[in-house]
């Protein structure tokens, strides 16, 4: 295992002209994660294109980790979608799905009810104190998408903070000793 | 050149790149088959009894419904198929809204051989209006089905079952 003295044989060894292009190398992936999330917010529409389930109230359909992708189009709300909305004081997004659906006549603003398909109960009571309905600014998106357990990843890493460190340091370390 | 680490990475990437290939073979798989067509469905919903017609003391219109069932999803089912979410929604018109949707009953359906089934079911959600519209008005009965993947798109269908006219007063 001689990784590690090479490791350390390697970054003893760096020079600046070495420095700079892995710099540069590094701006070039974090520019280019920018550039996918900028662009898939651009084409869905929706101003946070992938969630995580976080909740179990829509098993079997989705279960804690799966990831989901939202299209936020101008087609109107209907019963049967699976939506992520926003409740005013809480801080986290709700998937679920629309079980009724009130359009307006005059104006086409709508009046949605949602259900988890795993709860016993309508989501009244999860809306804010005396809400009866979500209307069309609370809804974020639409599920169009579905990729099971990859937001593991990422409930791993806000419960776990330490394994987030030892992981970027990894691949940090990992950039800065690669050389071809 | 070739340590540890750049092994473990290049590996990695590999069963990355070629696990997303897979997923996205799978979802395009669904374009090639027909459980998208809603003419492969066989189904039949209609209105057994008016259980309860009333008026709620917030001055909503409120119906309970006995309902006949009979669905065969079996077509829907391939081997990218999770789950069926089924449900009967009530769809009429009034003056102050173009749309009303309420769902009165919806069933999870898992494997294809629970796909086929006949039941006589209350519905499970109350219809409520908003408002006091419903005294003789006439609502369709639409059947709804979800078709989620085990990875990929999801797949919306409906189909129009019957109409029923509510009736003139309440119970």
């Amino acid at each position: 295992m001689g990784w590690i003295g090479e490791t350390v044989d390697s970054i003893k060894s760096i020079q600046i002209r070495q420095l700079l292009s892995q710099a540069i190398t590094l701006g070039i992936i974090v520019t280019s994660a920018l550039i996918i999330w900028k662009a898939l917010l651009c084409f869905t529409g929706s101003e946070s294109p992938v969630v995580v389930v976080l909740s179990g109230s829509m098993e079997p359909g989705f279960q804690r980790g799966d990831i989901l992708f939202l299209h936020m189009s101008k087609d109107p709300i209907r019963a049967g979608e699976i939506v992520v909305f926003n409740v005013d004081g809480r801080p986290i997004p709700i998937v679920h799905r629309v079980i009724k659906v009130h359009e307006r006549r005059d104006t086409g603003e709508v009046d949605v009810l949602t259900k988890g398909d795993n709860n016993p109960e309508h989501d009244r009571m999860l809306y804010a104190r005396g809400q009866q309905w979500l209307n069309r600014h609370h809804i974020m998106g639409r599920a169009v998408g579905f990729l099971p357990y990859v937001g593991w990843v990422t409930i791993i890493m806000t419960e776990k903070p330490i394994i987030k460190y030892i992981l970027i340091g990894a691949l940090g370390l990992l950039i800065i000793t690669s050389k071809d | 050149m070739h340590s540890f680490g750049t092994r473990l990475n290049t590996v990695l990437t590999l069963a990355a790149l070629i696990l997303a290939l897979l997923c996205t073979l799978t979802s395009l798989s669904d374009n090639f088959n027909n459980n998208n067509k809603p003419s492969s469905v066989k189904a039949h919903v209609e209105v057994l009894k008016v259980n309860r017609f009333r008026k709620q003391l917030s001055g909503n219109d409120e119906v309970s419904l006995t309902l006949n069932i009979s669905v065969d999803l079996r077509s829907a089912f391939t081997w990218n198929t999770k789950q069926v979410f089924v449900f009967v929604a009530a769809e009429y018109e009034t003056a102050k809204n173009s749309l009303n949707q309420i769902s009165l009953w919806d069933h999870i359906i898992q494997d294809k051989d629970h796909a086929k089934f006949q039941t006589q079911i209350t519905t499970k959600y109350l219809l409520i209006d908003q408002g006091s519209n419903l005294r003789g008005k006439n609502i369709k009965l639409v059947l709804h089905w979800y078709i989620m993947p085990k990875t990929g798109r999801t797949i919306e269908n409906k189909m129009v079952m019957s109409d029923f006219r509510l009736p003139e007063a309440y119970t």
